[in-house]
């Protein structure tokens, strides 16, 4: 057992500048903050229900080994259709695992090092790293932007259409060790381009992982942007991860998060509606069970007038997990004709699984279309009662009404072989077929 | 095949069925009625496996098992079918959904193999005709937006489709114009057959004119006071149930 300031210290000597001096710049203010700021505790509003620190006591390499086989990776890909694949191990590019099928004129895809290697990315890269993120009060996000090392760079030129998925594999090994890993994504839409990126997390052997990730996504005018993030680590993986999203005139954003498992998972989840006519659409779903915990955060700021949101999230907790989903809606006082739209249900498989729903609407407009509502319950004893007396099992009934809660979160998935897989994993986890 | 004997059984403190008793044999239908609150609800929810119903005295056999020790599940496996008087609603699971599941699972208790995807599909456009009921139906989410004639026809059709040996029909009539009432009586009729047995649960004669019983009975404050064939179907019909109350009433 280690201690939190040792990780602290740890990290530091892992902190260098490097870079161009604008990137430097906003390493070290970044660092400074997180020092500052330390990591959050319980006290901090926003981790009320969702401590981190117990595992920030882990003895954590911050330099580890790979060990991730071919086979480990077929076990875990998600997407059969043909697909862009990049795999990071431990927060580290693996070359072997990877496979960039699209061509260099339709995207231009990269890791974050590689790309500050191209005078052209460099310069993008300085005009959007950091910009959008939360630097100056979340902790996590200061952390990964003073250490951000290599992740995933991804540019769209105006007008591409981006036909393959890009699916990115985040994997914690922690055969040997117990691994601390901070990949840092940006994705950069430019005008009326198009694409669909999925965001993996999985882990193997059964030491701690910590993931604190951070991706910034700017959606340029018009664009259509499709995000998927699937998380399904083992019991001993902390997660927290940030998406960080920026959307200009007429760009739709959908995102569906689907968290399958993990020890304790964070996701912020951060959109501003930059322009008018922008569209959002937030799904998720979560299935917390054992003792596990899964906290959803999320923002969507109406900045401009003209704007519509949506947000569906929906949980099936079992066992004692809990589950958390707290929504800010911001609507400024420009923002008028907006229409926001959130909704969270929950369904508890057992009487000591808890939900926490905390909406929190900040309205300064006053033509606005905005709602909100919060559902919790069991499932419902009558439908169970009459697929059962056609003959399903109660397992079988109860994997059947939670199938049909979950359909309107996984329909929105439209790579098919991802929706497939996503369905016969909850079947799995619920102990059925 | 059913032997119902001296039936008790109560919804929190309130004992609804009082000493019921019935035997039904391979082949017969018989026709329950009533007047409201008699028990006759209760009655179906008891055979079917609800659990809000609490069982306090007498047996069910069925086909020589206790029936009352089966899970609803395995009562549907060993064959006893119930169409729901109001047919629930589940957005997300369609009727072909759910019964293929519920079809393969009962093959299972029963021994046999997975029905496969191209027989079901032809058992199913079979069946369908029967009830004149229309595969998008079925494809959409259970029974949301159905009207009340389709509901019940998706009912007979799930029974079309389970083939049970024992289907207790609640009220299946209630609330159907006289097209639908014919279907819904066409789909029972062409299940009718030596092996199988009916109990149909009806407020009114009406049904019985398309579904003709071997026996009709009559449910009256949680026992069955009266039986007799067809005919007394169409004296409760003309003289209603005071004469029923009154009767009974001397009785206690």
């Amino acid at each position: 057992m280690s201690n939190t300031a040792t990780l602290i210290d740890n990290l530091k000597a892992e902190f260098q500048l490097e870079g161009n001096s604008a990137l430097k710049s906003i390493k070290q203010t970044a660092w400074n903050t997180f020092e500052t700021l330390g990591f959050p505790t319980v006290k901090n509003e926003e981790f009320k229900y969702t401590n981190f620190i117990p595992a920030t006591k882990s003895n954590f390499t911050l330099q580890a080994k790979n060990s991730i086989s071919l086979a480990d990776f077929n076990s875990i890909e998600l997407v059969k259709e043909e697909a862009n694949v990049l795999v990071f191990v431990n927060g580290i590019f693996n070359t072997k695992l990877s496979n960039i099928i699209s061509s260099k004129e339709e995207v231009y895809i990269a890791t974050l090092a590689e790309a500050l290697t191209d005078s052209k990315e460099e310069a993008l890269i300085t005009q959007h790293f950091a910009q959008y993120s939360n630097n100056i009060s979340d902790a996590f996000t200061a952390l990964s932007t003073a250490l951000a090392k290599d992740g995933v760079y991804i540019h769209v030129a105006p007008n591409k259409v981006v036909s393959k998925p890009i699916v990115l594999y985040f994997i914690a090994d922690t055969y040997t060790e117990e691994v601390f890993s901070q990949p840092r994504n940006l994705f950069i839409f430019d005008k009326n381009s198009q694409a669909t990126i999925v965001e993996s997390f999985t882990s193997f052997g059964n030491k701690v992982s910590f993931n604190n990730i951070v991706t910034e996504i700017t959606v340029a005018k018009d664009a259509i942007i499709d995000y998927y993030k699937i998380q399904n680590e083992n019991e001993k993986a902390y997660h927290v991860g940030t998406t960080q999203v920026n959307q200009k005139g007429n760009s739709v954003f959908n995102a569906v998060t689907v968290t399958l498992n993990g020890a304790i998972v964070r996701n912020n989840l951060n959109v501003v509606l930059d322009e008018e006519h922008v569209e959002a659409n937030l799904f998720g779903l979560f299935l917390p069970s054992g003792n596990t915990h899964v906290d959803n955060h999320t923002i969507v700021d109406h900045a401009k007038p003209h704007c519509n949101s949506n947000e569906l999230y929906k949980g099936v907790l079992d066992g004692k997990s809990t589950g958390v989903f707290n929504g800010k809606i911001f609507v400024r006082k420009d923002a008028q004709k907006t229409n926001a739209f959130q909704s969270n249900k929950s369904i508890l498989l057992s009487d000591e699984a808890t939900i926490n729903t905390k909406p929190q609407l900040e309205i300064f407009a006053d033509d606005v279309k905005c709602s909100h509502g919060a559902t919790s319950g069991q499932l419902d004893a009558e439908s169970l009662f009459y697929l059962r007396s056609r003959g399903l099992s109660e397992k079988s009934a109860k994997a059947m009404l939670v199938y049909a809660f979950a359909s309107d979160v996984l329909s929105n998935i439209k790579i098919e072989s991802l929706k497939l897989n996503l369905e016969h994993k909850i079947a799995e986890k619920l102990a059925v077929n | 095949m059913l032997s119902i004997k001296n039936l008790k059984a109560s919804i929190g403190d309130k004992e609804i069925l009082k000493g019921l008793s019935l035997d039904i044999k391979p082949g017969e239908v018989h026709a329950i009625m009533g007047p409201n609150g008699a028990g006759k609800s209760t009655l179906s929810s008891v055979l079917a496996g609800r659990s809000d119903y609490e069982v306090t005295g007498g047996s069910v056999e069925f086909l020589g098992k206790d029936l009352l020790e089966m899970s609803p599940e395995d009562r549907a496996r060993e064959g006893v079918f119930l169409a729901f008087q109001y047919p629930i609603e589940i957005p997300g699971v369609s009727t072909t959904n759910f019964l293929k599941t519920a079809i393969n699972e009962i093959r299972k208790h029963r021994g046999q193999d997975n029905l496969d995807a191209v027989s079901f599909l032809k058992m199913m456009k079979e069946k369908m005709k029967t009830v004149e009921i229309d595969q998008s139906l079925l494809s959409r989410s259970l029974n949301e937006g159905f009207s009340g004639g389709e509901k019940k026809r998706n009912e007979v059709f799930q029974m079309a489709m389970l083939e049970p040996k024992l289907a207790i029909l609640d009220e299946t009539d209630s609330g159907l114009d006289i097209d639908a009432l014919r279907i819904v009586a066409n789909g029972v009729n062409a299940l009718r057959g030596k092996d199988n047995s009916f109990i149909v649960i009806t407020h009114y004669q009406r049904l019985l004119d398309y579904i003709v019983p071997d026996f009709v009975h009559v449910l009256y404050n949680g026992k069955i006071v009266k039986s007799g064939t067809k005919e007394l179907a169409l004296e409760l019909e003309e003289k209603g149930y005071d004469w029923i109350k009154e009767e009974n009433k001397e009785a206690v």
